[in-house]
């Protein structure tokens, strides 16, 4: 029973994580992801100790508020200061990354946080917890959290799919037909910024964006069709999660650290594909006897 | 003790182990002070993050392979992860359609999740002496040995001979790759060098600050020196001195207090570093670009509220006598606040003097004030001449650039356009 329960957190992380990724690489937003997902850290840890609670709303203000933070910061560095972007992303993170790692020290034992479950979380302990109505066990807490987060995501992109998609591939175009590309950047913002918060505790801060990234990335090799990525994406994060699973059992090792592997390897398969599929169209690599003859007139 | 007094006594070396923190701190950071100029020049700052997020398979291959924990193993796993890591990035945006941030966030987790994997697999196999290795996810600077520092020393001099010996290449690799080319330097050597010492530096400093906090040792020092300095060489000078000085301080505040990592807290110290050097950098510090933009403004309200007086006296033939704040606010084509500003400062700066309640030009305030008319009508006449723009065209451009001209570049107009008398609207170019 543990192990469905286990199974079906991460693939509940793992179909969020998809949808949303699929948005991400499309913008190139992945690294604001990356950057969010590390700097969400400071917020949870202060709310955390505050509230003693490890999944109450408060915590989820507390994520949202480092997520605004961090956001901010890199708009200060990058459009006030005019430092460059990949500079202005590296330095915003790592400063709260490291914060929230002071202050976990500094709270030490009162907070039931330690280091290594801020980077790839405790997802065999998500059966421990588990939530109750009367008398019944309903099944664990975190299990449900990410139900919720996973409708809310699914309705999110579905209710605003088609602004969501306008604005991903043609700014100049959302724009001129009157769509806030800003206001839809930031929807999309949240929902990662959502999604990390409640993923936290299973995955962890720097795993949760293999999630992210992986399985839409190895779509987006696999396919030209949006909508089709999507869907790919999600099989893809679903089948690396049960594979991840079993990869974590036979070795003894870290669940979500399992999970990232296998997104890996499902990323380097579907690369191979690819490669296989575009040899002769790629320019670097046509063979130096060109199917096509330019004749001299 | 106080906080104080322990931050301070780190620096005495009373315990034998500050001495080796305290030397392992300083050439880690000033190290990857160095390094870190280039990647950020080349605008690869979050290659450095992916480097350093991906040495922990590699560590915990090495690991696993040499059962024990040996520097010298280590970091030559570190290296080669490391190594890989790029080369994956590279060869994933370059041969597919997947764009270069894509490719380094999933390059930088999966690498980072295999680590996990071994890591986990090692921890929960029980093996002997694996005790220490999940330090360098987060660093901690106390467990360093003598024997690291001497790593530590030789890399430093390693690394710093070949950036002397390869500065200019490099400099040129950094800026304009395309003309090093043309001119034939070897750029995939070049390149392979720079990410081999990158690597090592990152493959070196995560035991002391953790594979999460490496990537910043790496791109802070370079940000934050660019705020006071356009000059590369002296940039890289001072990210190495603010990047040392940073893992000195940042060591010395976790010695205080026993648990405390010393990576984030270095991190921290750098963050401050650089979030004070853009506010009050030299080179396009926000402090100092609002100072520069409002005694900008200040010069151009005094210039313009000093040559209303000239249209207001005909060019100073009439002497109407004191002219009164009412007549300029009416006359003069300036926003109300820029006139009282002007009036303000120049008044202050002593071009302007009151006189039976009204205005009279001192004769410093005149001679600027012929100085922006005349810059004014030289500019009219040079565009119309030489830009072929109809007379009526060229007031509002003249309007911006008098205050720009340089007394050079005043004399170079006047030469070129043969000594004028007169501009387009056939006005009297004043002399001053």
């Amino acid at each position: 029973m543990n192990d469905l329960w286990i199974i079906s957190t991460a693939i509940l992380v793992a179909t969020s994580s998809a949808i949303l990724g699929s948005f991400l690489i499309m913008r190139k937003m992945a690294m604001i992801g990356d950057a969010i997902s590390h700097a969400v850290l400071p917020g949870i840890v202060i709310a955390y100790f505050v509230t003693q609670n490890r999944t109450g709303f408060p915590v989820l203000m507390g994520a949202a508020a480092s997520g605004l933070i961090v956001t901010s910061f890199i708009q200060f560095f990058n459009r006030r200061v005019r430092l460059q972007m990949d500079a202005s992303i590296g330095i915003s993170y790592t400063f709260l990354f490291a914060l929230g790692i002071i202050l976990i020290s500094y709270f030490g034992s009162n907070v039931d946080l330690d280091q290594e479950c801020v980077l790839y979380g405790e997802i065999a302990y998500v059966p421990l917890d588990q939530l109750m109505i009367g008398d019944t066990l309903i099944g664990p807490r975190q299990f449900w959290i990410l139900l919720i987060n996973l409708v809310l995501v699914v309705s999110a992109v579905f209710i605003a799919y088609r602004r969501l998609v306008l604005t991903s591939f043609d700014e100049g175009f959302a724009t001129s037909a009157g769509i806030s590309v800003v206001f839809w950047q930031y929807y999309l913002m949240g929902g990662v910024s959502l999604t990390t918060v409640v993923s936290f505790e299973s995955v962890g801060a720097i795993l949760v964006i293999a999630f992210l990234v992986g399985p839409a990335a190895t779509a987006y090799l696999l396919t030209d069709q949006f909508k089709r990525m999507i869907f790919l994406a999600i099989g893809t994060g679903i089948s690396a999660s049960i594979l991840g699973y079993y990869l974590a059992v036979v070795t003894n090792a870290s669940i979500a650290g399992a999970i990232a592997t296998v997104i890996g390897i499902q990323f380097m398969l579907a690369f191979a594909v690819y490669r296989n599929k575009h040899k002769w169209r790629d320019s670097k690599h046509a063979p130096y006897d060109s199917p096509v003859k330019v004749e001299p007139e | 003790m106080t906080w104080w007094q322990e931050f301070i006594s780190f620096f005495s070396f009373a315990e034998p182990n500050v001495e080796i923190v305290f030397w392992g701190s300083l050439l880690l950071s000033a190290v990857s002070g160095l390094v870190g100029s280039f990647t950020f020049l080349r605008k690869q700052s979050l290659i450095g993050d992916v480097i350093a997020h991906s040495v922990l398979p590699g560590i915990c291959l090495a690991f696993l392979i040499g059962k024990e924990k040996d520097p010298a193993y280590l970091l030559i796993g570190a290296t080669i992860a490391g190594w890989l890591s790029t080369v994956a990035v590279d060869f994933i945006s370059s041969r597919s359609k997947i764009k270069s941030d894509t490719a380094i966030a999933l390059v930088l987790s999966v690498f980072f999740g295999l680590g996990v994997l071994i890591l986990t697999n090692i921890q929960h196999s029980g093996m002997a002496n694996q005790s220490g290795l999940d330090q360098f996810i987060f660093g901690r600077a106390s467990a360093m040995n003598p024997a690291d520092v001497q790593v530590f020393a030789v890399v430093d001099i390693l690394i710093t001979l070949v950036v002397l010996l390869f500065f200019r290449a490099f400099k040129l690799l950094s800026f304009d790759p395309q003309f090093a080319q043309s001119i034939g330097f070897p750029l995939d050597l070049l390149r392979v060098i720079l990410s081999v010492i990158t690597v090592a530096t990152v493959a070196m400093g995560v035991q002391a600050v953790g594979v999460v906090l490496m990537s910043a040792l790496l791109i802070t020092p370079a940000a934050a020196a660019r705020f006071w300095t356009d000059r590369i060489r002296v940039m890289m000078i001072l990210a190495v001195v603010i990047s040392a000085a940073s893992g000195v301080i940042g060591a010395a505040i976790s010695y205080t207090s026993s648990g405390m990592p010393t990576g984030p807290w270095i991190v921290i110290v750098l963050s401050a570093m650089a979030l004070l050097s853009s506010l009050v950098g030299k080179n396009k510090g926000l402090l100092q670009a609002r100072l520069l933009r409002w005694s900008n403004d200040r010069k151009i309200a005094i210039e313009n509220t000093l040559k209303s007086f000239f249209y207001l006296t005909d060019g100073f033939e009439d002497d109407p006598g004191p002219i009164s704040s009412k007549t300029l606010r009416e006359k003069s084509r300036m926003h109300r606040a820029d006139l009282r500003r002007g009036i303000f400062f120049s008044r202050l700066k002593g071009f302007l003097k009151k006189e039976n309640g009204g205005w009279v030009l001192s004769e410093e305030g005149e001679k600027i004030s012929k100085e922006t008319v005349r810059k004014h009508r030289l500019w009219e006449l040079y565009i119309s001449k030489f830009m072929h723009l109809k007379p009526d065209h060229v007031h509002d451009d003249a309007e911006g650039i008098e205050h720009i001209i340089t007394p050079e570049i005043e004399a170079e107009l006047e030469e070129l356009l043969e000594f004028p008398e007169t501009d387009p609207h056939d006005k009297a170019i004043p002399k001053v």
